[in-house]
């Protein structure tokens, strides 16, 4: 096992990980999966996942990932839990070094996907866990009938403000532009919402607290340049993600934000080498579009195996 | 859970924590925290890996208000390093093995 070169390597196993192994298990590839916490990443925060097609009820973002885990295993593919510490792609063999040993592989997947970007504002890390939060499912009951305020305007920040207002008293929404970007049917339930209240063309400059966390927010106005503390008890951020791909150091071609830069068949500036979901460049980051790049990516590293025996 | 992860209260965490013999590491947690379920495992490895050395504790703060309280916690998960009755770390939120690793080795 511990010479062994195997065909395939998925690092990460969430829904584009999971994806690429259970195409490689069918295309008869020798394939490990790694994933250096649990399988599922950001998805495991995810209150409710309605748009994934198959599932017309809707389900969590937990029960999709175990269902998934359920089908690899299905095909005799297991996880181990380990983390890549780095990378050497220059070879026909791949290095991966772990935080025990050194494996080989033919052909890599980097699936390592994304975390929540930050704000980058003074008191964010003070008081990140004692009011500051980007996870709902996991904070939103400890701000029963509180008042808080949420950052951003895409899918998750409607999504999760509406997951918030099951708890809280009021949600202020705040977005630095007038128009929200995320889904129109979530957009609808915002404006719909009672305890959703969204400050337009704002940004959040500060968080403020004291010994027993967050008691507001500094909200600037970018159109009139008016500066004002809001009190409030919590303050979620969602403002987009940043990719996990600290191992991967210059070794493939990244876009000016990090993330992976790929071709049509999911494979990076380093043949042999694929990328797919969040971690990639693309205009989508959804369980969908994850998963269609997964089937890509290990269809693709056995279609490359094929070529160069 | 298995054996060596001790489940806690708010009338226990003194003696089970507080004054436990040696450092504690105390996961808060809830059943309805996705990431919380993530966690379960590598702290069962870890249990393992320093049985008798480091103290492994679960509190579930829907049943226990009180302690995280008393911690100032909004945000699960939360694990707290302990020892000799003082916080020594906080880790706040999925963290994999080797950041709870760096914050156990900070007790020994």
């Amino acid at each position: 096992m511990q010479n062994s070169t195997y065909d395939l390597v998925v690092i990460g196993a969430g829904p584009a990980g999971l994806t690429a192994g259970i195409y490689a298990a069918r295309a008869r590839l020798d394939v490990l999966l790694l994933e250096k916490a649990a399988p599922g990443g950001q998805i495991l925060v995810t209150d409710w996942i309605e748009n994934y097609p198959g599932f017309p009820e809707g389900l969590s973002g937990a029960d999709l990932i175990m269902k998934m885990t359920d089908q690899l295993k299905g095909f005799g593919v297991s996880i181990e839990t380990n983390e890549v510490r780095s990378v050497d792609l220059e070879g026909s063999e791949k290095e991966l070094q772990l935080s025990d040993r050194t494996i080989r592989a033919k052909t890599v997947v980097i699936a390592s996907g994304a975390a929540p970007k930050q704000l980058g504002i003074p008191g964010e890390d003070l008081y990140f866990g004692k009011g500051v939060s980007t996870c709902a499912t996991c904070d939103a009951p400890f701000f029963k009938n509180s008042v808080v305020a949420a950052v951003g305007g895409g899918n998750t920040a409607v999504q999760e403000s509406l997951f918030l207002t099951r708890f809280v008293e009021k949600v202020y929404l705040v977005h630095r532009r007038r128009e929200l970007r995320a889904d129109k049917l979530l957009q609808e339930r915002a404006f719909a919402n009672d305890k959703v209240q969204i400050l337009w063309n704002s940004n959040v400059t500060g968080i403020k607290g004291t010994d027993t966390g967050v008691s507001a927010v500094t909200i600037e106005n970018v159109v009139t340049g008016k500066v004002v503390d809001l009190p409030v008890e919590g303050c979620f951020i969602w403002v987009g993600t940043t990719p996990n791909t600290n191992f991967l150091k210059d070794h493939v071609k990244l876009d000016e934000q990090g993330f992976i830069e790929v071709d049509h068949r999911m494979e990076t500036s380093v043949p042999g080498v694929f990328a797919a979901g969040d971690v990639r460049a693309t205009p989508l980051r959804q369980v969908a579009t994850a998963v269609g790049d997964g089937a890509i990516a290990a269809s693709m590293a056995a279609d490359y195996i094929e070529r160069r025996p | 859970m298995a054996g060596n992860i001790v489940e806690i209260s708010d009338s226990t965490f003194g003696s089970e924590v507080l004054q436990a013999d040696k450092p504690v590491l105390v996961d808060f947690w809830a059943p309805w925290c996705g990431p919380c379920k993530a966690i379960g495992p590598v702290m069962e490895e870890l249990s393992k890996d320093y049985d008798g050395k480091v103290k492994f504790a679960k509190c579930n703060v829907d049943d226990n208000p009180v302690t995280p309280g008393n911690y100032g916690i909004r945000a699960i998960p939360t694990l707290i390093l302990f020892k000799d009755g003082q916080q020594v770390d906080q880790i706040v939120g999925m963290a994999d093995k080797s950041k709870l690793e760096a914050t156990i080795k900070k007790g020994l």
